[in-house]
């Protein structure tokens, strides 16, 4: 079974984005970049399935500029047995790289596509769905537990209630959530020898897909301010302003 | 060109209509049109009377049979595809069911989606958080059938009753697809606790905590005194103090309930992002210069091993 993960490389979870001061998008440059975490943990429960017999191949795979090789090399020092980079410079909505991953499971034909539940830049939540509909394979989102058996994947995913259990017919698509495992650490040796795997390399002509980005976004500002709390000095006072100030208790 | 709406509501496990609906019906006020509400289920019997008394609607869509009792995304885009280019607009709440099914709708049709929105500035153009609600980008959409999933935190829902109940359309139960099967359903982890993204007062703590005991032992009972989901900072996570799943912040759950406790949390931009937009919040910590101050309506600077228990005993008063 070949497993297919793709990934994104988003600025760094630790640090705060800032909107530029023209509006115009989101500060990145000279900034931290790294994989995005939900699709460490995709990465990562591929890893495990081929670990224990299950998978025969990992292959990851990255869509965007020079840079987003980074981010391949990165999955590449983790365990991903191949990696592929489909290369464009034009801004990737989340439809746009749905129809790239689309075109990309009919050359390699994986049984599995395991993608984070969202990139934790723009949030979207869309493109492992999308890739299923246009795949016409089942989903499982927000995965918290993926066994898989013959024929068929049970994935049980987290929901606004609890959790419930999925059973997929594969071929299959499934999105991770935070419970689904801890992602390991690259280690030394592992990415000194990811530097020399090769990096195979498409564009969206040769997938014959156009990319162009449906959504314009027209400008990005930070949220709102709060407006300055206040500091009281016992859980009396506290008390007193969430019943009368607040209205919450 | 006049719009039109529609509005694909949820129902609550005990088969009436979730209060998300009003908050949908308040965002689609702003786009001005026609308002249609689709409600499905394997059961929708009372939540059909229920939407046709809602103000303001055209008229109720009822989408009710076996097939969708378990809200597969696969199922659920069976019901709607038939029905979608009859709209301008197709609005659902961003929960876990219709962040699900919405993408995969949107795909089917070739056409891009809007995530999440927190604001309508007209008919194409919204609103919506990006790096976990650090930014918001104002997004034009121009597809001819517009597709979005609303954050329903961010519209109060619409009040009242309609004058007469609205005429019902029962649509065509969807046949069974094989692609995925619900065998198995759970209900959430914490016994007797509402879930972090449904809980109207949320109790989360921080490394300041001290162990995953002191957690439990001052975060459980103040949590069931108000009835309040638990959750966790990340350095709380890593450190083995709570489970994963409880994680709020960027890379974990992003929640905005009505009350947001801070307990022994510092405030790193990650949790910040995850429950900033929390309509009140109140902060404990020892540390006067937390940055979790900055954000806090209320901010108490001292002992939680003392405050939080005394906190607990006032409640329990």
């Amino acid at each position: 079974m070949k497993i297919l993960v793709p990934v994104k490389r988003v600025l760094d979870y630790t640090i705060k984005a800032r909107a530029k001061a023209d509006g115009s998008g989101v500060e990145l440059a000279g900034l931290k970049m790294s994989l995005n975490p939900f699709d460490e943990i995709a990465l990562e429960a591929a890893i495990r399935l081929k670990e224990v017999g299950q998978a025969t191949e990992v292959v990851a795979l990255s869509c965007g500029d020079a840079m987003v090789q980074e981010g391949l090399r990165t999955a590449l020092a983790l365990g991903a047995d191949r990696a592929l980079w489909v290369s464009s410079t034009e801004e990737l909505q989340p439809l746009s790289v749905a129809k790239l991953l689309h075109a990309v499971v009919l050359r390699e034909i994986p049984t599995l596509v395991i993608c984070g539940k969202q990139a934790i830049d723009d949030d979207a939540n869309q493109t492992g769905q999308m890739l299923a509909a246009l795949l016409n394979w089942g989903q499982a989102t927000n995965a918290a537990e993926i066994q898989v058996g013959e024929g068929r994947v049970d994935v049980v995913r987290e929901t606004d209630g609890g959790t419930e259990t999925l059973r997929l017919i594969l071929p299959a698509v499934i999105t991770t959530d935070l419970r689904l495992n801890e992602p390991r650490y690259a280690t030394l040796p592992n990415i000194m020898k990811a530097r020399k795997k090769p990096i195979e390399t498409l564009t969206p002509e040769e997938l014959g897909v156009t990319v162009e980005p449906r959504l314009k976004t027209l400008r990005v500002q930070e949220p709102p301010q709060r407006p300055a709390g206040v500091k009281v000095d016992s859980i009396a006072t506290l008390l007193a302003r969430l019943k009368n100030e607040a209205k919450v208790i | 060109m006049e719009n039109r709406i529609l509005l694909v509501a949820e129902l609550g496990p005990d088969g009436h209509l979730k209060s998300s609906l009003r908050s949908l019906l308040t965002a689609a006020k702003f786009l001005k049109g026609d308002i249609d509400v689709l409600v499905w289920g394997g059961d929708t019997t009372s939540a059909v009377v229920e939407a046709q008394h809602l103000p303001g609607i055209r008229q109720v869509l009822n989408g009710s049979g076996p097939t969708l009792a378990d809200g597969l995304a696969e199922m659920l885009c069976a019901l709607v595809r038939p029905l979608a280019r009859q709209y301008t607009h197709i609005l659902t709440a961003a929960t876990t069911i219709g962040k699900n099914w919405m993408p995969r709708l949107a795909a089917l049709e070739d056409v891009a989606m809007v995530s999440d929105i927190v604001g309508v500035e007209s008919s194409d153009t919204f609103i919506r958080p990006i790096y976990a609600g650090s930014i918001w980008a104002t997004v034009c959409c121009p597809e001819p059938l517009k597709l979005m999933t609303v954050r329903t935190t961010a519209f109060p829902g619409t009040e009242g009753e309609g004058r007469d109940p609205v005429p019902v359309e029962n649509l065509p139960c969807p046949a069974a697809l094989l692609q995925s099967t619900r065998i198995a359903v759970q209900a959430h982890v914490q016994e007797g606790r509402p879930s972090l993204e449904n809980a109207r007062v949320v109790v989360s703590g921080g490394r300041g905590l001290g162990s995953a005991e002191h957690y439990e032992a001052l975060l459980g009972p103040l949590a069931d005194e108000l009835n309040a989901a638990l959750g966790a900072s990340r350095a709380a996570v890593d450190l083995g103090y709570a489970s994963n799943d409880v994680q709020v912040g960027q890379t974990g759950k992003v929640v905005a309930p009505d009350l947001y406790i801070a307990i022994g949390i510092s405030g790193a931009i990650q949790h910040l992002a995850g429950m900033q937009t929390s309509r009140v919040i109140v902060a404990i910590n020892k540390d006067p210069d937390a940055p979790i101050f900055a954000v806090a309506d209320y901010g108490l600077v001292g002992d939680l091993n003392v405050l939080v228990p005394e906190l607990t005993a006032a409640l329990r008063k």
